[in-house]
C-alpha cells in the first residue's frame, strides 16, 4: 500500500467519523476517486474514436481503453409520433428517435467532441445539457441549436459516474417532459468487472390533456405538468415498452448490471425489482455502492447502477414502488429470466388452505397421526385427536366448535342422524361438497358446503372418525382407504384442485 | 429610396401580384401599452406600441415566386451564401417554381434576410417583436387573451403536432380580433429585430448577472413564465441566425401607419 493510498484511506475514514458521508456506512472502503482533479489522462491519444450509440434497452460495449483518447459522438434530435400506450400517440422530442435518448459511454479523460444536429424536420430548436461535463451549462449554451442545423462543442470527461443528459431549451420543463433525456456513462479508467448482461432503462413522467389511456393523439397540458399531476409514469417512454415480446431477457445463474436514470421532468423514483434483491447499487450514479438493496431512491435528473444475480427463472417486474404509479399509470417493465427451476432456493406453491385464526389446537396431534398411517400403526384414539385439531382448522367455521352448526344455516354434526346413516355419503360430501336442501334432524337446510379439495385422504379420515366418537355420535372408524375408494369413485367437481 | 418610390414600387408589386394570388390584405391596429413577455428594461414591464398595419395572412410560396420574378437575386440558385443556408427554398420544385401542391402554403426555408427583402420590396417591412407579440395576444373575440388557459393550450396543441405533415393553405385559421390570421398554429414567424433578442443560449440563465454579454437587448429576462407558447416562439426565434432557414418559419409584413395605404 503506497503512501498516498494510505492517506486517502485515513481522509475518507475521518469524513465518516465526522459524519459527512453519512451513506458509506458499512460499505466496504472504497479509496476516494480524487474526483476532477484525478481526472485528467493528459492529452487523447491514437486515431480519435466514433462512439457506439445504442437505443434502449441496449448498451454499448465498454470501451476496453487504456488510454484517453478523443471520441466523437453524433447525436440527432428528431421529433416523433409515437404510441405512449395502447391507442394513444404522443409527439415526443427525442435525442437519437427514442425515449430515452440514445446511451453515449466514453471513459474517464476521453475529450469528447460532441455533435448535436437538429432534424430539419423539427419543429422546435433544442440543445443537451449533459450532468457528465465540467463547464457553465453542461453543454447547453454552445449546442442550442436551430432545426435543420447543427453544433459542435467538446469537453473532457473528468469525473467518472453515470450521468444524466437533457434538452435545457425553454420551456426546459416541457421539453425534458416530452422525452429529451438520456444517459451517458463515463467509465472509471480501469472500466467496470464485466457481467454477463447489461440494459439501459430510464423513468419518466409524463402530462397529457386526455386521461390515462384515453384514445387518440393526446398533447402535453402545461397545467397538470406545473401541478406534478402525471397522467403517465413509464419505464423507457410508452406503456409494455418493456413488457410482453419486448420484455427484459436473461438465463438464471447470470450477472445483471442496470443502468437506470430516472428523466423527469417532476417525480423521484422509488426503483425496485420484484422478487429480486439488488447485490450492489452505485446510488446516485456515483462510485461508492450500497449491498443487499430493496428499493433505492433515483432524483429526478439522477441515475443508479444496480447489479444483481438470477437464481431462480420467471418474471422479475420492475417498478417505480410509489405503486399506484406501477399499477395506475403505467411504471411497470419486465425482465423475463428462463432457466430450470431452482426449487431449494424457491419451491413455487406448497401450500394452499383454509387460515383461521381460532386454530389453537396443538397441531403435533395430526403429525403423530400422519407417521401412524404410514407405518401402519394408526389407532382409533389418534385418528380422533388428529382429526380434533383439523376439524378446528377446517370445519368449525360454519359447524361450530361444538358441532352444533348455526339453526337453519350450517346442519348439525352433534347428534346428527343425517350424518351416521350413511358413512359413505359424508366422506363424499366431504370430499365434493354439498349443495341443495338436506335435512338433518328433522330440519331443512339449503345452504353450500365447497369441497375440501385442500385435504388428504388421512386428514379427511382423522376429520370423519372425530366427528362420528364426538356429540353423543354413535362412534365408528374412517379409514384412509375407504376415502380413497370413494375418491376414486365419485366425480370431481370442477374447478377443485385435488 | 424616398417614400414616392417606395410607393410605386409597392403599386407595382400589387399589380403583379394580383395576376398570381389575391391581393395582400393588412389590418389597421391602433397599439398601445403593452407588458410583453420580453420587458423592456429590467424595472420596466410596460412597452407601447405604436400604431401599425399587418398584412392579415403569412406569405404564400406564390406570393414568393412572384417576387422572385422582379428579384432574381433571392433564387436558391442566385443567392448570396452570406444571406441563405443550404436550406434555403430547397423544398420548392424548381428555382423559380414552388410547384402546385404547396403554391397557396406559407413559404418557409426563408432566411431573414429573404423575408425582410420581400417586404421592403412591397415598401413594407417585417413586423416588430411587440408588434407581433400585440397583434397575437388576441383571441378572436378579446384584444388580449392571454390570461385565458383554454386559449392558451390551443395554442400549445400545436407544439404537440408533429412539424411532418402538409402545412395548412393561408389564411386557413380563423381571423382574431383584428382580422388578423394565421398567428399562431401554422408556422414560426420572422420578425424585424429577431437578431436583438438573444435572450440566452442557455434559458436557465436568466438570473446570471453576467447576461448582458449578450448582444443587444440581452438584458431582457423572461416575465409571465406560464405563457409558454410566447416562450417557445422567442426560443426558436433566437436559435435562428439570419440566413438561417426552417421548415416551419414563414413571414408576414407590416407597415408604419404613417408610411400609408
Amino acid at each position: 500500500m503506497t503512501r498516498n493510498t494510505i492517506a486517502t484511506l485515513l481522509v475518507a475514514a475521518l469524513l465518516t467519523a465526522c459524519g459527512a458521508s453519512d451513506k458509506a456506512a458499512p460499505a466496504p472502503a472504497v479509496a476516494a476517486t480524487g474526483g476532477s482533479l484525478k481526472g485528467d489522462f493528459g492529452p487523447p491519444q491514437g486515431e480519435p474514436v466514433h462512439a457506439v450509440l445504442t437505443s434502449p434497452p441496449l448498451v454499448p460495449p465498454a470501451t476496453n481503453r487504456k488510454q484517453p483518447a478523443k471520441v466523437i459522438v453524433e447525436l440527432e434530435v428528431v421529433e416523433v409520433e409515437k404510441p405512449i400506450a395502447d391507442g394513444v400517440t404522443y409527439t415526443f422530442w427525442t435525442f437519437g428517435g427514442t425515449v430515452p435518448g440514445s446511451f453515449i459511454r466514453v471513459r474517464q479523460g476521453d475529450t469528447v467532441e460532441f455533435h448535436l444536429k437538429n432534424h430539419p424536420s423539427s419543429k422546435m430548436p433544442h440543445n443537451i445539457d449533459l450532468h457528465g461535463v465540467t463547464g457553465p451549462g453542461g453543454g447547453a449554451a454552445s449546442s442550442f441549436t436551430a432545426p435543420g442545423h447543427q453544433s459542435r462543442f467538446t469537453f473532457k470527461a473528468l469525473n467518472q459516474g453515470l450521468y444524466v443528459y437533457h434538452c435545457a431549451t425553454a420551456p426546459v420543463g416541457m421539453h425534458v417532459a416530452n422525452g429529451m433525456y438520456g444517459l451517458i456513462l463515463i467509465e472509471p479508467p480501469e472500466g467496470l468487472p464485466p457481467v454477463d448482461k447489461e440494459f439501459y432503462v430510464m423513468q419518466g413522467d409524463f402530462y397529457t390533456v386526455g386521461k390515462y389511456r384515453e384514445k387518440g393523439h393526446q398533447a402535453f397540458d402545461m397545467q397538470k405538468a406545473i401541478d406534478e399531476n402525471a397522467t403517465y409514469v413509464l419505464f423507457n417512454g410508452a406503456e409494455g415498452a418493456l413488457t410482453g415480446p419486448k420484455a427484459l431477457k436473461a438465463q438464471t445463474g447470470q450477472h445483471i448490471r442496470m443502468f437506470i436514470g430516472n428523466g423527469g421532468p417532476n417525480l423521484v423514483s422509488s426503483f425496485h425489482v420484484i422478487g429480486e434483491i439488488f447485490d450492489k447499487v452505485q446510488y446516485e450514479g456515483g462510485t461508492h455502492f450500497q449491498e443487499n438493496v430493496q428499493t433505492t431512491l433515483i432524483p429526478a435528473g439522477g441515475a443508479v447502477t444496480v447489479e444483481f444475480h438470477t437464481e431462480v427463472p420467471g418474471n422479475y417486474v420492475l417498478v417505480d414502488h410509489s405503486i399506484f404509479r406501477a399499477f395506475n399509470k403505467g411504471a411497470v417493465a419486465i425482465l423475463e429470466v428462463s432457466g430450470g427451476p431452482r426449487a431449494d432456493i424457491y419451491s413455487g406453491k406448497q401450500l394452499d388452505e383454509m387460515y383461521l385464526s381460532d386454530r389453537l389446537a396443538d397441531p403435533a396431534a395430526v403429525t403423530t397421526a400422519v407417521q401412524a398411517s404410514a407405518s401402519g400403526t394408526l389407532t382409533k384414539e389418534q385418528q380422533v385427536k388428529a382429526g380434533e385439531v383439523l376439524f378446528k382448522g377446517t370445519c368449525s367455521a360454519c359447524h361450530q366448535d361444538t358441532g352444533a352448526g348455526i339453526p337453519n344455516v350450517f346442519p348439525p354434526l352433534a347428534k346428527s342422524d343425517f350424518l351416521v346413516a350413511d358413512r359413505k355419503r359424508a366422506i363424499g360430501i366431504a370430499l365434493n361438497g354439498l349443495t341443495g336442501p338436506v335435512t338433518v334432524n328433522g330440519n331443512t337446510y339449503n345452504s353450500v358446503m365447497p369441497p375440501m379439495s385442500q385435504l388428504n385422504d388421512d386428514e379427511i379420515a382423522n376429520i370423519l372418525t372425530f366427528a362420528l366418537n364426538s356429540w353423543g355420535n354413535n362412534g365408528g372408524v374412517v379409514t384412509a382407504k375407504d376415502v380413497t375408494q370413494i375418491r376414486a369413485t365419485t366425480k370431481r367437481p370442477e374447478g377443485a384442485a385435488h | 429610396m424616398n417614400r414616392a418610390h417606395k410607393l410605386l414600387a409597392a403599386l407595382a408589386m400589387g399589380v403583379c401580384a394580383l395576376a398570381a394570388q389575391a391581393e395582400v390584405v393588412s389590418v389597421p391596429i391602433a397599439g398601445g401599452p403593452f407588458e410583453s413577455v420580453l420587458p423592456p428594461a429590467a424595472n420596466i414591464k410596460v412597452t407601447v406600441v405604436a400604431p401599425f398595419r399587418l398584412d392579415a395572412t403569412v406569405v404564400s410560396n406564390a406570393d414568393f415566386a412572384a417576387f422572385l420574378v422582379k428579384h432574381p437575386e433571392w433564387r436558391r440558385d442566385r443567392v448570396a451564401g452570406l444571406f441563405a443556408d443550404e436550406g434555403y427554398l430547397r423544398h420548392w420544385a424548381s428555382a423559380v417554381n414552388p410547384g402546385p401542391a404547396i403554391a397557396r402554403q406559407p413559404v418557409t426555408q426563408v432566411s431573414w434576410f429573404a423575408a425582410s427583402a420581400y417586404c421592403e420590396a412591397r415598401g413594407a417591412r417585417l413586423p416588430r417583436w411587440y408588434e407581433w407579440e400585440f397583434a397575437a395576444a388576441a383571441s378572436a373575440t378579446l384584444p388580449d387573451a392571454r390570461k385565458d388557459p383554454v386559449w392558451l393550450q390551443e395554442i400549445l396543441d400545436w407544439y404537440s403536432k408533429s412539424a411532418r405533415g402538409p402545412l395548412p393553405v393561408v389564411g386557413a385559421s380563423p381571423a382574431n380580433y383584428y382580422g388578423v390570421r394565421d398567428l399562431h398554429g401554422v408556422v414560426w414567424e420572422w420578425v424585424e429585430d429577431a437578431g436583438s433578442m438573444m435572450v440566452s443560449d442557455d434559458s436557465r440563465e436568466q438570473g446570471d448577472p453576467n447576461r448582458n454579454r449578450f448582444c443587444g437587448t440581452g438584458a431582457l429576462s423572461f416575465e409571465q413564465k406560464e405563457n409558454y407558447a410566447m416562450m417557445m416562439r422567442i426560443a426558436m426565434l433566437s436559435s435562428m441566425k439570419a440566413a438561417y432557414s426552417s421548415s416551419s418559419m414563414g413571414f408576414r409584413c407590416a407597415r408604419d401607419v404613417a408610411a400609408g395605404r
